[in-house]
């Protein structure tokens, strides 16, 4: 009768200090301390507020493509530190960090999915790959993905999340909002519907490029949407800011973008226009 | 005439003061002071060389900066005749950062638009230093539009420090205003000219930055982000501008060798400030260079040309 002995394995693995995820979370916009499993099984809405917590790019595909349609294109993209740029770090220190920490070659997904049966290709930013920034890879993906599109005559889908254009590759990431905004030229001129989605952040060279040219724009509840920084903004002006500023309510109010979508009824969403705009 | 002397200028001040006094006493003829001015030439001369030749990136940005430094405005005045501005978005009201209107440059009329940053104190205040608005992205873009209608060349001038970050240009849209002017001016069918002429300040420059041909005065920066707010970000420090100006390659020299721009305009000895007229003079004969090469194209050929040339920027690998 030796399993009387036998040690009972732990009903939740052991995991070491800095890999446990804390159980509970201070939301970034009320400040509540709520229960992490609370806010997981809410899709990663804030159950007291309803402020939207970003989410990882996979997190948000299986959200919002049909199961299993997913397919990953240009996934082998990767930064190269053509300026040799140092700050406090190198950035090609700082490229293989972040590529070793999320797991990603850089901060945008892309790829060809189906929404309620429609074909769609679909773009999406992984913000936690240094803060969402727009560099060469982004810019390319991006750019790729709309030809994509045009190419198929399948409408495009982006949703954004980024603090602007990542400086680490100076001039060439400023360049990256031309090419983008180039290539949405072309497929606007083809009648190829592209849908933009804003999350939380949307700022600087992404939101002053691609995110700001969708046919139609939605936007998660309390995204944060502009173009500086509302600590620049502050400093320049020397006063304070009005409440609820570039928050997607306030861009709402002021004609900015088309909706706002809670991300329980994104999808849903997402699927009538594709229907309405298909018939 | 030098008003303003920048620090490492500053050797020049003496000599020029006392340079430009003689040349003033010598102008009523009493006296002759010719020598003494040759002399003096050869002595300024010399001491430019030291300065202005081996410019490092910051230099180059506070150069790019200079006060005295010729503005749109005054380019506009050198370079072409019968310049009519044209005010308003046709929205919500004129911005004064950006200025724009029909001129004619050599004979042939063409469209040309600025950022105007102001002579004095008082006239940088009046152009808001050469911030624009939503509201003047949105002008350069109705004449921009307007130069297409009547098939006419658009030549723009980048010297900015920036989109204006306000509270205002926020709620009016200034991510959504420089969105738009990348997207039209990407297939606008008329040749477009871009030329850095003083600060080329992130989105708010290549709100005007879209041509078939980038042209950069010698002394001009082009840049994602000042260096001093990519030192207060990355460096935690906003006074470490100088390591951010040499990281970032903002120089018409690096941005020339990383294929970013096509030519780099001439600036005298000593900038354009101490010679507006040559650097005006060398500035036109490359606009007419320029023009006359992209005006041959078939304007599909055109379009289809400066798709691509923004297209393949960026450097990455794949596999």
């Amino acid at each position: 009768m030796s399993w009387f002995r036998k040690e009972e394995p732990p009903l939740i693995p052991k995991l070491k200090e800095k890999e446990r995820p804390d159980l509970w979370v201070r939301c970034k916009n009320c400040q509540e301390i709520i229960y992490r499993l609370e806010i997981e099984r809410n899709l990663d809405v804030c159950p007291k507020c309803n402020y939207h917590f970003q989410i990882p790019a996979e997190k948000r595909l299986s959200l919002i493509v049909d199961e299993g349609t997913f397919e990953e294109i240009d996934k082998n993209l990767s930064s190269v530190d053509i300026l040799k740029f140092k700050d406090t770090k190198k950035y090609s220190d700082r490229i293989k960090d972040a590529q070793k920490k999320i797991g990603k070659k850089d901060a945008f997904v892309s790829g060809k999915a189906r929404i309620g049966g429609y074909p769609v290709f679909i773009g999406i930013f992984e913000f936690k790959f240094m803060g969402g920034s727009l560099g060469s890879v982004v810019g390319e993906k991006v750019t790729r993905l709309v030809e994509n599109s045009m190419e198929n005559k399948t409408p495009l889908l982006i949703f954004t999340a980024s603090g602007g254009a990542r400086m680490q590759e100076g001039v060439f990431s400023l360049m990256q909002m031309a090419k983008t905004s180039a290539a949405i030229a072309r497929l606007k001129n083809m009648g190829v519907p592209y849908i933009t989605v804003l999350t939380d952040p949307t700022t600087g060279g992404v939101s002053a490029s691609f995110a700001m040219l969708g046919d139609i724009i939605l936007a998660e509840p309390k995204a944060m949407i502009g173009f500086a920084g509302p600590r620049v903004i502050k400093e320049t002006i020397k006063a304070e800011l009005p409440p609820g500023f570039q928050r997607a309510e306030y861009l709402l109010e002021h004609g900015m973008i088309d909706r706002i979508v809670p991300r329980q009824e994104m999808k849903k969403t997402l699927i009538l226009l594709l229907d309405l705009l298909s018939h | 005439m030098i008003r303003h002397y920048l620090e490492f200028e500053k050797p020049l001040k003496e000599l020029e003061a006392r340079y430009e006094e003689l040349k003033a006493l010598s102008m009523d003829g009493r006296e002759d002071f010719s020598s003494e001015i040759e002399k003096l030439e050869k002595k300024i001369n010399k001491l430019k060389q030291e300065i202005f030749t081996n410019l490092t990136p910051w230099q180059k940005t506070l150069l790019a900066r200079h006060i005295d430094r010729p503005h749109t405005l005054d380019f506009i005045n050198m370079i072409f005749k019968n310049f009519v501005e044209l005010h308003g978005d046709r929205n919500f009201r004129d911005d004064p950062a950006i200025i724009g209107g029909f001129a004619s440059l050599d004979g042939k009329t063409v469209m040309v638009i600025g950022h105007q940053k102001g002579k004095d104190p008082k006239d940088m205040n009046a152009h808001n230093f050469g911030m624009s608005h939503p509201e003047g992205y949105r002008k350069a873009l109705r004449l921009m539009s307007l130069a297409e209608r009547f098939k006419k060349p658009i030549i723009t001038m980048i010297d900015t420090p920036g989109a204006f970050p306000g509270v205002g240009a926020e709620e009016r849209g200034q991510a959504e205003a420089i969105a738009k002017n990348l997207r039209v001016m990407s297939i606008l069918k008329v040749p477009i000219i871009v030329i850095i002429i003083g600060e080329g300040g992130s989105g708010g420059a290549l709100a005007l930055g879209v041509g078939d041909r980038i042209l950069m005065l010698e002394n001009a920066i082009y840049s994602v982000i000042s260096p001093e707010g990519c030192a207060a970000i990355l460096w935690k420090d906003g006074s470490k501008g100088k390591l951010a100006a040499e990281a970032l390659k903002l120089t018409a020299s690096d941005l020339f060798e990383l294929n970013i721009i096509d030519q780099i305009v001439k600036e005298p000895l000593g900038g354009a400030h101490r010679d507006p007229e040559t650097t005006a003079n060398n500035l036109k004969e490359s606009i007419l260079s320029h023009l006359n090469e992209i005006t041959q194209l078939p304007t599909q050929l055109l379009i289809e040309k400066r798709y691509e040339k923004f297209r393949k920027m960026g450097v990455f690998t794949e596999g």
